[in-house]
């Protein structure tokens, strides 16, 4: 579906065009600029939601402008099921990240929303970037904003944090650009993410790619072992940082593998299955393990980001349509839910300086509204029904038992663990015996803390009674991830033919036979 | 004398900065101290003719005019390097302005004898015969001995101009003795007849390969090389910091313009041969100078690392082109050599007019601690310098990710996708040390027991000079297309 307005595009250059616009600013204009900014892109985006056509080919919104021509490489965008509500979900977080840095960002305050904006175009075209090499830019081009916001405006030990981030994300990606490289000259000397879905590789090839792949995934998801950035780089970023870091780059490398991995190498994708599995149960219920030790709330939300990303990519790699279509539902609950802890910790942080469970014991008294919010998003993180992370987790699990029953037992325990874990802190934080030194000071929420949460409180809601808007978007994308699998498995790998079939298009014939649809 | 005129207006280009350096120089003493500005405009000047002509010298793409019986020619390859050559002069000379009048040293001879090494370079670039790319090499490493050691009051500029010259003429004997037993092989110095001879004699014959190896050793010292490096840290340090940015910028290209000539169109036959031997140096030199780069305090020290480095990224596209098989051949590793070099050229010329500016009270500040805080009294300043690292470390949407993207192109298509995942994991670690450069500026604040803090002094020229590095870096970061169709037709004509 071309449409004639580009809408993409739009969506990149308004942030950008705020950045430009600090450069003029001054201080005190700098936050209503960027806030001005984040909410004509949310403007720009809302209306996608509706104009997308769930049944129609896989891209829509389609942008297709040579770029550079020896090698061809286009600046090509296209929004699919899969990408559409992560792209809503990044330009959804922004403007809440812009808020919620209102007060808490006092130095350089010009600087801090120009980084912010910059971030946001990345982001974006990360997830409409239909040019491996476009993509590539857009992914690299995060990490200076993402490295000047943890080492500019984090806290003590930023300066660790911030290269420690920096050096582990480009370590992982450099690979992913040799992949890159590799593909272009085995698929038919074209950097063209839908072509490239399209053909076929050598078995041995295969592995060799996927490992780079996921050197480059893996440490953005983050999975167990490559992992041991996030703590560091979560305390340490400011309140808007970490939300980021949890909404929206975590997600790039379950993005990456779904776009990449699968569609491209099936064959390497199945091969690792179970390694992956074991890796992302492993991630589950050791992050739900080091986030039982936690006594600081932004380290025990981030391991237990490392948990909830687990499921996902767990979803993702059990490899069939409820595995992932519940880890892309994942991927935006976690999104929604991790995001609105962060600004929680955020909150709380600018009132009592710290964010030590043991500092910040019964705030039911003094802050009810801002306690009922906390409560309700920990009951969203720990999966009740009726929440936005039931579904998701829900779907993974029944995905996952489709593959292997010993592997969904293991993986329900995460969610035990996060019932345990969450609800301790609550119970501390909540209901604990207040320690009397702090109460005096504690004023609830202010309007715009209310406005922060309260839109992500209702989407919690939103998703959890009523998903099926968001999962009919995203199933005929998933659909064509998976027929694209199953395709390039009937194709033997050594007939090259093979990789010259039709677009995405011809394959929904394909889709009447595929096995295991929920609906 | 009308036998000779079409040569000379072959030479025009390299005539004009010839001459223009003698002037220079018999004009200097008339010149009263106030008014020495005149000459830099002078020498600016006539690089912007020079460019004029050089660009219009050939009428089409594929034409090669050779001029003085086959010694040079004049072609598309020369043509790009030349114009390449010619605006990092100009842009050096236009940093050395204001550079050199807060050193102290405005010496009117300086532009003279950056004229006479560009025209050592221009000549270098253009010749097809051994002996006359000697004599260019030579004009230009003389030339730079010189402005190593200009700075007089300073015993490290001394030392470094001393160490240079001993190094490079210690290099200049192997490369002549390479010469010489090609000579004695093919009985001729002209590339051509090296090629021929080469052909007959067979690739096995010892005396090929000992000069083949002599030549590369010579080369290598003037691309500073692992490991053949020796002399870069120190004299990039020692030197005055607008000649330390002209030697990392035009030698550099100018050195790797001749190397790849001689080696493509003279010793093409010996491909196997010497692809192999370029392939561990390639290694040897971004493993050294990445590694070494780390653990450097004083930031002309680092850069002087990088551009170490930066060679051996080069080298992989050279060593690519040698191993190129199929219809392209060696041309897409050819032209991401020649890609590469030109945009390491902005990002470089743009760091060290950064660093060149850099005050510390009275003296230059080249420590890398100088320049904690800079973000928060120097904002732009800071977030150029940023630009610049991002750009050497090869992060997109800079210059430098298209030059690494095209080399590691390159190479994946020549089978190397092992030496490119090596050379992207070594750029990787880089990333380390640009990025510390961006840590002190921003995250860190000024020592204070400092009580002046370092500041930069800025002037129009200055301004100009990283204006234009920086819209190099941002432009060619993102419209690479017009840079890599001009590269993509030169490399043609190198055969």
């Amino acid at each position: 579906m071309t449409s004639s307005f580009p809408w993409l595009s739009l969506l990149l250059v308004l942030p950008l065009a705020g950045a430009v616009a600090m450069y003029f600013a001054s201080e005190s204009a700098a936050r209503w600029i960027a806030l001005a900014a984040t909410l004509a892109d949310l403007c720009v985006a809302l209306p996608l939601w509706w104009l997308f056509d769930p049944q129609a080919s896989p891209m829509q919104f389609t942008e297709h402008i040579a770029w550079i021509t020896a090698p061809p490489i286009y600046y090509s965008l296209g929004l699919d099921g899969i990408s559409l509500p992560l792209v809503l979900m990044t330009v959804g977080i922004m403007p809440l990240c812009v808020l919620a840095s209102w007060n808490a960002i006092t130095t350089r305050v010009r600087g801090f929303m120009a980084v912010l904006l910059v971030m946001e175009t990345a982001m974006v075209g990360v997830f409409v970037a239909l040019d491996f090499v476009l993509f590539y830019v857009f992914w690299e081009a995060m990490l200076i904003p993402m490295y000047l916001l943890i080492g500019v405006w984090g806290g003590p030990n930023r300066l660790y944090a911030a290269i420690k981030f920096f050096l582990y994300t480009l370590a992982g990606s450099v690979l992913l650009l040799v992949a890159i490289l590799v593909l272009y000259f085995y698929g038919g000397h074209t950097f063209d993410i839908l072509a490239l879905s399209q053909g076929t590789y050598p078995a041995s090839l295969q592995t060799w790619l996927f490992l780079a792949f996921f050197a480059a995934f893996a440490v953005k998801v983050p999975m167990f072992p490559f992992h041991t950035w996030l703590p560091d780089a979560h305390v340490e970023a400011p309140t808007a940082g970490s939300v980021i870091l949890a909404s929206i780059l975590l997600k790039m490398g379950a993005y990456g593998f779904l776009r990449f991995s699968l569609p491209m190498l099936p064959d390497a994708s199945r091969d690792f299955t179970p390694l992956m599995v074991a890796l992302s149960i492993i991630a589950i219920i050791y992050g739900a393990y080091m986030a039982l030790a936690q006594v600081d709330l932004k380290k025990l939300i981030a391991y237990s980001s490392v948990s909830h990303m687990g499921f996902v990519s767990l979803g993702l790699f059990v490899l069939n349509q409820q595995g992932i279509e519940g880890a892309v539902l994942q991927m935006v609950n976690h999104g929604i839910t991790t995001g609105a802890l962060f600004l929680c910790v955020g909150m709380i942080y600018e009132r009592t300086h710290s964010r030590l469970i043991a500092d910040n014991v019964g705030l039911a008294a003094p802050m009810p509204q801002y306690a009922t919010l906390l409560v309700i998003f920990a009951l969203s993180s720990l999966g009740l029904p009726g929440t936005n992370s039931f579904v998701g987790e829900f779907l993974v699990l029944v995905g996952t038992f489709l593959w292997s029953k010993i592997a969904t037992a293991f993986a329900s325990l995460g969610i035990v663990l996060a019932a345990t874990y969450l609800l301790w802190m609550i119970q501390r934080v909540v209901y604990g015996v207040p320690s009397p030194h702090h109460l005096p000071t504690l004023r609830d929420l202010n309007q715009r803390e209310l406005a922060t949460l309260v839109p992500l409180a209702l989407l919690v809601f939103w998703i959890g009674l009523y998903p099926n808007p968001l999962v009919s978007r995203m199933h005929q994308s998933v659909t064509n991830t998976i027929d694209s699998m199953s395709r390039a498995k009937v194709a033997p790998t050594a007939h090259p033919s093979a990789g010259g079939r039709g677009p995405l298009l011809a394959d929904s014939e394909a889709q009447l036979t595929t096995q295991g649809t929920l609906r | 004398m009308s036998l000779y005129g079409t040569d000379l207006l072959a030479l025009l280009p390299e005539l004009i900065v010839a001459v223009t350096a003698c002037l220079v120089i018999v004009l200097d003493p008339i010149t009263p101290a106030s008014r020495r500005d005149l000459l830099a405009w002078l020498s600016v000047g006539a690089l912007a003719l020079c460019l004029g002509i050089t660009a219009e010298q050939i009428s089409a793409l594929n034409v090669r005019v050779s001029a003085f019986s086959d010694l040079v020619v004049i072609d598309a390859y020369a043509r790009f390097w030349k114009i390449v050559l010619c605006g990092v002069t100009g842009l050096t000379i236009l940093l050395s302005l204001p550079y050199l009048k807060a050193e102290r040293i405005h010496l009117g001879e300086y532009y003279g004898f950056i004229l006479l090494a560009l025209s050592g370079m221009m000549v270098m670039v253009s010749s097809v015969d051994l002996l006359t790319i000697y004599l260019g090499t030579e004009l230009m490493s003389l030339s730079l001995y010189v402005m190593t050691g200009l700075n007089r009051s300073k015993p490290r500029s001394l030392e470094a101009a001393a160490k240079y010259f001993v190094l490079g003429a210690f290099s200049s004997g192997i490369l002549l003795y390479g010469i010489s037993l090609l000579y004695g092989v093919a009985g001729s110095t002209k590339l051509i007849s090296i090629a021929g001879a080469i052909g007959t004699r067979g690739v096995d014959d010892p005396l090929v390969l000992i000069a083949t190896i002599l030549l590369a050793v010579g080369f290598g010292f003037k691309l500073a090389a692992v490991p053949f490096h020796m002399w870069t840290p120190d004299v990039y340090q020692g030197a005055p910091t607008s000649v330390t940015t002209f030697m990392a910028v035009a030698a550099k290209a100018a050195s790797f313009a001749a190397f790849m000539r001689v080696f493509v169109e003279g010793l093409g036959g010996l491909k196997a041969d010497w692809s192999l031997l370029f392939l561990l140096i390639s290694i040897l030199t971004l493993v050294l100078g990445n590694v070494v780069a780390i653990v450097q305090t004083n930031i002309k020290r680092m850069l002087a690392y990088s551009s170490i480095a930066h060679a051996g990224y080069a080298l992989i596209g050279f060593v690519a082109a040698a191993r190129g098989v199929g219809a392209s051949g060696g041309t897409p590793g050819l032209a991401s050599v020649m890609i590469y070099l030109t945009l390491y050229t902005f990002m470089t010329l743009g760091a060290f007019a950064v660093i060149g500016m850099l005050r510390k009270g009275g003296v230059e500040g080249e420590e890398i601690d100088d320049f904690a805080g800079l973000a928060k009294r120097q904002p732009l300043a800071a977030f150029l310098m940023l630009v610049f690292m991002a750009s050497l470390a090869g992060i997109p949407p800079t210059a430098g990710f298209i030059g690494k993207l095209y080399v590691f192109m390159a190479a994946v298509e020549a089978g190397l996708a092992w030496l490119a995942a090596i050379a992207l994991i070594f750029a990787v670690v880089s990333a380390y040390y640009y990025m510390r450069v961006v840590m002190v500026m921003y995250m860190r604040d000024p020592n204070p027991s400092s009580d002046t803090p370092p500041h930069l002094v800025t002037s129009p020229a200055l301004s100009f000079v990283l204006a234009c590095a920086v819209a190099g870096v941002i432009f060619f970061g993102l419209f690479p297309n017009p840079l890599v169709s001009f590269a993509l037709q030169s490399v043609l004509t190198l055969k």
